[in-house]
């Protein structure tokens, strides 16, 4: 990722830059898209328990169209996966993706005709959740790593001109 | 009117003599290898009182590769009023693996078999809609039999690299 202040506006645009990461980080919209076990384990993570509101990203959307995070809870297979990439597409910019399990990683222990060995082959992914299923304190680790992420991304692209 | 296991095997074996192949038992379980053109006959005949084996408890396959009949369909009926329960097998060749549906005499056997079908490749006879139930369209192969390849996967999008 570039420095935030190599920007050509100076200050005014680094600022500009860590206010608007500020502002995405702490309001992501979830969309979860769950679709195995892990579920049960996103639901703990989700509700009072471990509560992810602490974090700025409780609030849950049920239309991807509204979301700036998709979550893919769970195993994906082959027969599901136009729909995952139907709603990726579906979600407007900015957007991250979050690979919640050992089955969304890599698919896990489904190395069969049916399952789609990571959704990182249908989709691209921020952040990985390894794990059978993640603890919930892994959860929130890699949600803040996103959160992090976010918060560095540049916007030099807003100053740059259009190629073309 | 209880009806005793042995009963119910001694009227098998005196009624289908011909198509009954054997009888064995395992873990308290009855095992009936059969001829695969009786297995209508003998769902019907165990149907009707005073057996009333009335509910199929799943239908399914195994893929004996490498066997001169390949295939073994194994059928698990139960008898509500008796609780009693049997289990038929019929083995099919590969070059002509098609049985007779059980769709006529039980409604689940409807999505039993298109997952046997699915799954093997084993044609029902009689079903009313023989369509792929677990597999996409386009699919091609059935997964479960033991000469699909272990890893081949047949993906419906392009995938990224």
């Amino acid at each position: 990722m570039k420095n935030k202040k190599d920007g050509k506006g100076g200050f005014i645009t680094t600022t500009f830059n860590s206010m608007l990461g500020w502002g995405r980080k702490f309001s992501l919209f979830q969309y979860p898209f769950i679709t195995a076990c892990c579920g049960m384990e996103y639901m703990s993570v989700a509700c009072a328990h471990y509560d992810l509101d602490r974090f700025g990203m409780g609030w849950t959307r049920f239309t991807p169209r509204q979301a700036d995070m998709l979550l893919v809870v769970g195993t994906i297979s082959h027969k599901e996966a136009p729909v995952l990439k139907t709603v990726y597409d579906q979600m407007t910019e900015p957007k991250w993706v979050v690979a919640f399990g050992a089955c969304a990683v890599s698919g896990g222990i489904y190395d069969n005709y049916a399952v789609v060995q990571g959704i990182d082959r249908i989709i691209p992914v921020d952040v990985y959740i390894p794990g059978c299923p993640p603890r919930p304190e892994t959860v929130i680790n890699a949600l803040i790593k996103l959160q992090e992420k976010i918060q560095k991304e540049g916007h030099e692209w807003r100053f740059q001109k259009k190629k073309s | 009117m209880a009806i005793s296991k042995e009963k119910i095997l001694e009227d098998l074996k005196q009624k289908f003599s011909s198509e009954i192949l054997d009888i064995t038992a395992q873990f308290g379980d009855d095992i009936i290898l059969i001829k695969k053109e009786a297995l209508l006959d003998i769902a019907n005949f165990l149907m009707e009182d005073p057996y009333s084996f009335t509910m199929l408890l799943d239908l399914t396959c195994v893929d004996y590769l490498g066997e001169q009949q390949r295939f073994e369909m194994v059928y698990q009926f139960f008898s509500l009023s008796h609780k009693l329960r049997l289990r038929f097998k019929a083995r099919l060749q590969e070059n002509d693996c098609r049985i007779a549906s059980l769709t006529s005499i039980f409604k689940n056997a409807n999505w039993l078999e298109r997952e046997a079908y699915d799954m093997f490749g084993v044609h029902f006879t009689g079903h009313p809609y023989l369509r792929r139930l677990f597999m996409y369209d386009g699919f091609e192969g059935h997964p479960l039999r033991k000469d699909y390849p272990l890893r081949k996967q047949q993906p419906k999008i392009q995938l990224r690299k």
